[in-house]
């Protein structure tokens, strides 16, 4: 049987009818989720987001609960919320579509988290880009305060939280959490060093601070609804819920795709639902959540500790759509922006394109993310207008291998894993591009490009 | 400064949705740019003053984020995406035909001022790639073969009496 999606977070998504207005998403149950859980302690819904095991959909997939379990109640200084709506990782555009067509969703999501953790007040941090998701998400919060779902006692409840939405300016590092806080401050969107800068300990105006995903505070919003004990149940142990898959690039039907955690394979989802490649065309390539996670090749294989404990082999079509399998093949799911990539792609020129974002993105605190991903765009982009070295190869290795780890945030990471990943794996390819380039220049020619141009 | 009354309302309006001040400061930014165009020395001072900082501590955030500029642009702003999932389906090819079709270089303002082309890195629409920005509108499935057409729909809403674009 072909795989079927499971929308949780999507269910009304694209539905005919369905409008962003709060009437309608209260003729769809909206806010009752909001209603019982102002009735409960703030402790016990911080529990239940526990019990789900629910993991941040952001990319690095970090525990909620236990993010929420970190804050530092102790100070005694007012606690925030931001919600990051940044969507800023290449291939990614999932919150795109709860912001744009269910942004009540996401507001109800945002005021039960902030009650839960007692929250002062509550920001979204929206990309500058998304112009008219601002104005969509303006529109609902006041529609939401007129209701009384935001602001002062809420519902009667005693409780009170105003939910500010605020706009990014073109930045990538602003989607990084304490980048975000700097620029919230309106400042340089330079991250800080963690230790001691840890949002839920130092975060916005060094006051406590939870920085969670769009998707993320949705889920929260499902967590409350059915319990965590009923919501850890979907999906598989490690990884509980739905993943909304964003594919894009090479294939016949690109779209997003809510799927259970665990219950299909990245086959099903890139040839069941997304059509599979053009005609005539073979996947040479996937890169799983966002760009900045390590690409898989088709034809690798991974040992694989199977759910029963046996061992086992996967080749990428087999991997489960899980965090759990993608962290065994030597790679993650991220955000769950998956990018296909067929035959026709010239891979140093992929990689080029990466490059290209990283050295545009880097903030420029660390020298080792400054310098080196400039220099890792300009050495791949040599190799792409035909003047590669076969020592380039190993030099865009080395240079990846000097960034991560050694840097203030994780874009050193972001910009070394694709090197970190493409150069090894296709190193074949690499070799061939660069010894027709050679042959070419001893004959005072310029290799011919093949492909789409990608840079 | 030249501020319309409405902008400077909702300026003032703005400021006080924050614990502090200086936090307000990209969306004073992005509220006068949308009226004026771009942020002039005048209008970084006068948001200096508004939020109680020194001039630099302005400009250093107007200089740091790509969406601010310093000065004026054509009347319509043309944002090509040209990172992966977009390059992958002609994103480098639709930027040479708008180029062409436009009489406008990558990063330039044409002659008569209508365009502003410029590549962006991702904007969150990659399903449905190739997109083309223009102004604060989204443009997807803009294809290589499909620009042609989008350009010449670009020139004819394009008029010599529009204002310098404000996105
Ligand atoms: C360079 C960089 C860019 C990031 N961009 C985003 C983003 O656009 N959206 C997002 O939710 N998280 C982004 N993150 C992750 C955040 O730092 C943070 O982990 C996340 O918002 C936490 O939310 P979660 O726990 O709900 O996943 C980024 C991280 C890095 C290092
Ligand atoms: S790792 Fe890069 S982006 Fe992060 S703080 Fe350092 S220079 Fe900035
Ligand atoms: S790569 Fe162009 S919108 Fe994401």
């Amino acid at each position: 049987m072909p795989v079927q999606e499971r929308r949780i977070i999507y269910r009304h998504i694209d539905e005919p009818g369905y409008t962003i207005d709060l009437a309608c998403y209260q003729r769809h149950g909206g806010y009752e989720v909001l209603r019982k859980a102002l009735q409960r302690k703030p402790e016990e819904l911080v529990q239940e987001v526990k019990d789900s095991a629910l993991r941040g959909r952001g990319g690095a997939g970090f525990p909620t609960g236990m993010k929420w379990g970190f804050l530092d109640r102790k100070s005694g200084k007012p606690v925030y919320l931001i919600c990051n709506a940044d969507e800023s990782e290449p291939g990614t555009y999932k919150d795109r579509q709860i912001i744009y067509k269910d942004p009540h969703q996401l507001i109800e999501g945002v005021v039960i988290s902030s009650f839960a953790i007692q929250a002062k007040q509550a920001f979204i941090y929206i990309r500058g880009e998304m112009f008219e998701g601002f104005h969509i998400l303006e529109k609902a919060i006041e529609e939401a305060r007129a209701a009384n779902f935001l602001g002062d006692n809420i519902l009667g409840s005693g409780y009170s939280v105003d939910v500010v939405v605020h706009r990014g300016a073109g930045c990538y590092i602003c989607g990084e959490e304490t980048g975000m806080i700097e620029s919230l401050e309106g400042k340089r969107a330079y991250p800080r060093i963690k230790p001691p800068y840890f949002p839920a300990v130092l975060g916005l105006y060094n006051c406590p601070t939870i920085v969670n995903n769009v998707e993320t505070l949705c889920q929260v919003k499902h967590v409350i609804d059915m319990g965590g004990k009923e919501f850890v149940k979907i999906g598989v142990p490690g990884d509980s819920g739905t993943h909304i898959w964003g594919i894009s690039g090479h294939v016949a039907k690109p779209g997003y795709y809510e799927i259970e955690s665990g219950k299909a394979t990245v086959r099903d989802l890139v040839y069941d639902l997304a059509g599979g490649p053009a005609a005539g065309r073979t996947i040479k390539a996937i890169i799983p959540g966002g760009v900045s996670m390590k690409i898989l090749r088709m034809g690798e294989k991974f040992k694989v500790k199977l759910p029963d404990g046996s061992a086992g082999e996967w080749g990428v079509l087999d991997i489960p759509l899980d965090s759990g399998s993608f962290m065994q093949c030597g790679t993650s799911l991220g955000t769950g922006g998956m990018i296909v990539m067929d035959d026709t792609t010239d891979m140093v020129e992929a990689l080029a394109n990466l490059n290209a974002f990283y050295a545009h993105e880097t903030c420029g605190q660390c020298t080792p993310c400054r310098e080196g991903s400039l220099w890792l765009k300009k050495v791949t982009h040599r190799v792409c207008n035909g003047g590669g070295r076969l020592e380039d190869i190993d030099l865009v290795k080395n240079i990846a291998d000097q960034i991560a780890g050694r840097t203030i945030c994780a874009h050193g990471e972001a910009a070394a894993w694709p090197c970190q990943s493409n150069v090894p794996k296709f190193r074949d390819e690499w070799e061939e591009k660069i010894r027709a380039q050679m042959q070419a220049r001893e004959h005072g020619e310029l290799a011919a490009r093949k492909g789409l141009r990608l840079v | 400064m030249n501020l319309s009354e409405k902008t400077t309302q909702y300026i003032d309006r703005l400021i006080p949705r924050y614990p502090v001040k200086r936090s307000a400061m990209l969306m004073i930014l992005h509220a006068i740019q949308e009226e004026q165009g771009y942020l002039s020395k005048e209008a970084i001072e006068w948001t200096a003053q508004k939020l109680e900082v020194q001039p630099i501590a302005v400009y250093e955030v107007v200089t740091f984020y790509p969406m601010f500029r310093q000065a004026p642009i054509g009347r319509r702003h043309v944002k090509v995406c040209r990172t992966l999932s977009c390059a992958l389906r002609g994103a480098y090819k639709v930027c040479d035909t708008l180029q062409h079709e436009l009489g406008c270089g990558l990063g330039e303002t044409s002659a008569d001022g209508n365009y502003t082309i410029e590549f962006v890195e991702c904007v969150a629409a990659c399903g449905s790639a190739p997109v083309v920005m223009v102004d604060d509108k989204l443009h997807e499935n803009i294809t290589p073969e499909k620009t042609p057409d989008f350009a010449a729909k670009l020139k004819r809403e394009t008029t010599p009496s529009m204002p310098p674009s404000r996105h």
